[in-house]
């Protein structure tokens, strides 16, 4: 890690340097039109090229990334990115065709994006899909915007209330909010479930429907999961799926064959393609027969033998200009193919068995609220000894090479750390973080001034947060 | 957790004091309890309507943020808003070390007084917010 | 099996320490009847035979390189510097995640901090967040933003010159607000701005690449109590007035061009600018500078009580993972071309496009349809558009965006785009080749 302080881009500017070489003009000039031009230059830098290639790869330095660390951060599903996939999304006969060719230029591009959807339907248990959104939550708005067209089309307005239970991302109750409904929280009950009796309390002509998150995010399967989608049909409602830990159920469970009317996958969690620090990522939605035709277009399609794109039948609509993250979706279409069916399957049980096997080495020191046999990730609680928190132990696990867990979420778990392996992780990667927590319980007990100093192996110590949101600095001042 | 005795309070912990008004009669001034700053912790933005604004009792007016929580602030009576506490814009660590005092929020004309009797006194307040 | 550590003998040890028989046994909690269902999945492929198969598909499309382009209508083709894809693949940054924990992700916050830095000078804002999906969804959040900064308002005026795209985005995000779309023509000065506007939104250029001066349509929506909210070209506003200069509240841009490829319609870069008043309200990540106890500098994501993850069903938007990687890929573009560098670009754009604008325009049956323009503009065609392109396109020469592909009536007309990588051999070929085929 490199722990040198790093100019800005402006301080390294120097007037009259410039990285790039463009061609000179080959056409005559022409007046720019008259009061439209700007006065003063933009605040760009003068660099030249080594010193910006030098900047960026030392700021490149300063991260712990999957390629550099073991990143066990729960519900991230940091797992290891091909480098395959970066051939492959790298193609020039990807990245240099215009979105707008024509079906006739893009021909390779739709039939990879219509296998792509056959293939997510197929693993999913679903319908139809598309691929239209460009991450996880939005394709929880898709799907909310699905359920609400659902509704309003047969007539319903009344249905305006979404039932989430308490252990859900906050993501499902934002999308609510946008798609103009109202959200119900749903408590969770001793074993970490949805609460059956608050469920059926809270059901009525009123609801238009449920998100699910399954694993939970205690990394728990819902074992009541056709019952609870059982319920809320009969209520008149529909089942939205959160595929966020879709990574403990490929070729494990369909959702889509147990009662999930829609749901996203996150391309960039399960199927493998870099988080990029913060995306592009991609949020796939597929649903069953009921919302098939609600789905974002377009999507691709077969007409004769070619390749087309089309609106289905009572589209939502656009969620986005052109088709969804094209470049992810070719990298997610590497991953499949080279992982088939079988494949798929293993990513599942060694993600689910990486899980368990840390969770057996780890709950010793750091104690599982919910204790039973977890799938890709499992939830502990950092407080375990006097003055000690979650944040304490996840700052120390930097010093000792570990990116730390997930902290703070779900919120029904007090000073919670969800630590989420992924199956790209060998058996001695676990060993070592289990190590390490053991020394840090120690650590706890006998010098807590080492973890309320942590991290001290880092470009800069614990930075005050509260003087940064009291006075914001959002641009570079000189 | 202090208690301004001389306060009334509402379980979402917003307190309520009577105070003499310039004009005659009285105003009441509103803020968060302390109980609500230590939880909230570091408080780094207030947000507050502009005085005139006409508040129904409940109704939420503004909103306190922390680094990690936002919490909406729910008027305890209705009435006028006479005044905001800006300077809470530049300070509102204000909130932190003095919420009964220098880190009040908004002044509010009531429109019913009878409101005001009916929320919590301080002892039962405390008695409330002990449970959390 | 590619991308499973562990051996047969790791996960008998581990199955061992986990107290399971078998690994079927730690799926005991899903339901019998569907645990472990049949996948139809074509037959695995090696990592080789994978590569072929997908060059072969992507053999099977029109690239850009291999033709004279000259489509645009919201995709770009600009040249991006080689150390841009260079930097941009390194795994530290390709492989991280968001910057949750600020002192392990120094890296991405500073080139965040300095996108934003620099992002906000190009479009004139005080503030650029960390990046939305696309410039559609950028402007779709830009105008909730408004909406609810409006308490009581219940219309935004859209330009019909709008990118028909961006208009379908803003209407699916709008769908569940009682909010009223009124489309406008002509000048955004123009357009009357009642008490019930919450924004005026204006297109910059438009989608026909149509050029105006809002300074007079941000006086307007201002002297309503409404903001006005520009979608905005980024390399053009190097060299043309930004739109916070002419009065902008608000900015959403395609960030694209900004050393990213046009890449099949993503993922592209989604660019929202505001005034520092508007801050909070605004949606998205933002980074900010900190310190810590030694007083040494650093950067976090700031301002996150505005998120879904702090705010949950108050959150001003839903919104959580971003586009990181393509923003980063912008920064170092933006560093690279620096002060010099970008208006260069952007004065290569507009000398080129006016100078086929000027062959165009002198060709039988053709006309220019603008006055003012950037880098597109509109062509009347004496035939269809698309039988135009059906002859050109087998030739390699794209010449532009029939606009009967988004609006069926508009037969007769074509939008040319030209940037700084089109060589005046290449417009002279679509001029002499667009007269041909007109014959």
């Amino acid at each position: 890690m490199n722990l040198r302080p790093e100019a800005t881009v402006f301080e390294l500017s120097s007037p009259g340097r410039c990285a790039v070489s463009l061609p000179k003009g080959d056409t005559p000039s022409y007046p720019l039109p008259s009061g439209l031009e700007r006065a003063g230059g933009a605040a760009l830098p003068a660099l030249d090229e080594l010193t910006v290639v030098r900047h960026f790869t030392r700021l490149s330095q300063k991260n712990f990334s999957i390629d550099t660390h073991f990143y066990p951060l729960g519900s991230c599903t940091m797992k290891y990115n091909p480098k395959a996939n970066e051939v492959a999304a790298a193609m020039p006969g990807w990245t240099e065709v215009h979105p707008l060719v024509g079906d006739e230029g893009s021909q390779g591009a739709l039939e990879l994006i219509y296998k792509l959807q056959s293939y997510l339907a197929e693993i999913g248990g679903f319908e139809a899909v598309s691929l239209q959104p460009a991450a996880g939550a939005h394709g929880e708005l898709a799907g909310v915007f699905m359920i609400r067209a659902y509704h309003l089309a047969r007539g319903d307005a009344k249905r305006r209330k979404i039932l989430i239970p308490d252990s859900a991302h906050g993501t499902n109750p934002a999308s609510c909010t946008m798609a103009g409904l109202e959200t119900v929280t749903i408590s969770s009950n001793a074993e970490g479930g949805v609460d059956m009796e608050a469920l059926k309390a809270a059901l009525g002509d009123d609801v238009a429907g449920i998100m699910i998150t399954n694993p939970n995010t205690l990394g728990l399967f819902e074992r009541n999961i056709e019952e609870i989608a059982r319920l809320v049909h009969a209520a008149g409602g529909l089942v939205y799926g959160d595929g966020a830990n879709m990574n403990a159920l490929t070729g494990v469970f369909k959702p889509g064959k147990s009662g999930i009317d829609v749901m996203h996958f996150n391309l960039h969690k399960t199927f493998s393609t870099p988080h990029g620090g913060g995306g592009p990522g991609a949020g796939m939605v597929g649903a069953g027969a009921a919302l098939a035709p609600y789905l974002p277009g377009p999507i691709a399609t077969m007409r004769g033998k070619a390749f087309a794109l089309e609106m289905p039948r009572s589209s939502i609509g656009r969620m986005k200009t052109f088709y969804g993250n094209f470049g992810v979706l070719v990298r997610a279409y590497a991953y499949v193919r080279m992982l088939g069916a079988e494949g798929l399957r293993r990513v599942a049980e060694n993600a689910v068995l990486n899980a368990n096997y840390l969770k057996a080495l780890v709950e010793k020191d750091f104690p599982v609220k919910y204790g039973r046999r977890c799938m890709h990730e499992f939830v502990a609680m950092g407080d375990i000894a006097e003055g000690i928190h979650t944040l304490d132990i996840a700052k120390r696990l930097i010093d000792y090479g570990i990116h730390p867990p997930t902290i703070y979420f779900p919120l029904i778990v007090p000073e919670a750390l969800m630590v989420e392996p992924t199956e790209t992780e060998d058996k001695e990667s676990l060993d070592e973080f289990a190590r390490v927590m053991r020394a840090i319980a120690q650590e706890a007990r006998t010098s807590p001034e080492l973890l309320h100093a942590a991290p001290s192996s880092t470009p800069v110590g614990r930075l005050d947060e509260v003087a940064a949101a009291r006075c914001p600095v959002l641009c570079y001042r000189g | 957790m202090k208690i301004d005795t001389n306060a009334r309070y509402q379980a979402s912990h917003e307190y309520a004091r009577k105070e003499a008004a310039a004009s005659g009669g009285f105003e009441i001034v509103v803020g968060i309890s302390d109980h609500a700053q230590e939880s909230l912790g570091d408080i780094v933005f207030v947000e507050l309507p502009a005085a005139g604004k006409v508040l129904k009792k409940g109704e939420a007016f503004g909103v306190v943020e922390s680094v990690k929580a936002a919490s909406d602030l729910y008027a305890p009576v209705s009435g006028k808003v006479v005044a905001a506490n800006e300077a809470l814009s530049g300070d509102p660590s204000l909130v932190n070390k003095d919420c009964y005092g220098s880190g009040w929020m908004i002044r509010v004309a009531p429109t019913d007084p009878a409101e005001w009797n009916a929320l919590l006194d301080a002892a039962a307040y405390e008695k409330e917010a002990g449970k959390e | 099996m590619p991308f499973v550590a562990n051996s047969g003998a790791d996960r008998a040890a581990m199955l061992a320490a986990v107290g399971a028989k078998g690994i079927e046994e730690l799926f005991a909690d899903i339901p019998a009847a569907r645990r472990f269902p049949k996948l139809d999945l074509p037959e695995p492929l090696s990592e080789l035979e994978v590569l072929r198969e997908i060059e072969a598909m992507a053999a099977r499309n029109r690239s850009s390189a291999a033709s004279a382009s000259f489509l645009g209508a919201g995709a770009y083709d600009h040249f991006i510097p080689s150390l841009v894809s260079a930097i941009a693949s390194r795994g530290e940054f390709l492989t991280a995640y968001t910057p949750y924990q600020p002192e392990v992700s120094q890296g991405t916050l500073q080139a965040i901090f300095e996108y934003q830095s620099m992002a906000a000078s190009l479009l004139g804002m005080e503030v650029v967040n960390a990046s939305h999906y696309d410039g559609a969804t950028a402007l779709a959040e830009a105008v909730l933003m408004a909406y609810h900064n409006a308490s009581g308002r219940g219309k935004v005026l859209l330009p019909a010159a709008l990118h028909p795209e961006y208009k379908a985005v803003v209407r699916t995000y709008l769908a569940a607000f009682p909010v009223q779309v009124e489309e406008y023509r002509g000048d955004p000065a123009a357009v009357p701005v009642g008490a019930d506007a919450f924004a005026l939104v204006a297109a910059y250029p438009e989608f026909e690449g149509e050029l105006r001066d809002l300074s007079a349509a941000a006086e307007k929506a201002h002297a309503a109590g409404a903001l006005l909210i520009v979608q905005a070209d980024p390399i053009m506003c190097s060299l043309l007035k930004s739109p916070g200069s002419m009065g902008a509240d608000i900015v959403a841009a395609e960030g694209q061009a900004l050393g990213n490829p046009v890449s099949f319609g993503g993922p592209y870069l989604g660019m929202l600018g505001a005034t520092a008043k508007l801050v909070r309200k605004m949606p998205g990540r933002i980074v900010g500078e900190a310190h810590d106890r030694e007083g040494r500098k650093g950067y976090v994501l700031t301002l996150s009580a505005r998120e879904q993850h702090i705010r949950r069903e108050k959150a001003v938007s839903n919104i959580c993972s971003n586009q990181g990687l393509v923003m980063l890929r912008a920064c170092v573009y933006m560093a690279a071309m620096g002060e010099c560098g970008l208006p260069a670009a952007a004065r290569l754009c507009y000398d080129k496009a006016h100078f086929a604008a000027e062959l165009i325009g002198k060709l039988p049956g053709f006309r220019v349809e603008n006055k003012s323009f950037f880098k597109e503009f509109l062509v009347a065609t004496p035939r269809p558009a698309e039988e135009l392109y059906g002859k050109l396109a087998p030739r390699s020469v794209l010449p532009g965006l029939p606009l009967s592909r988004y609006y069926p009536e508009r037969k007769n007309e074509l939008l040319v785009c030209v940037t700084e990588k089109s060589t005046r051999s290449q417009i002279e070929l679509l001029a002499q080749s667009l007269k041909e085929a007109a014959k």
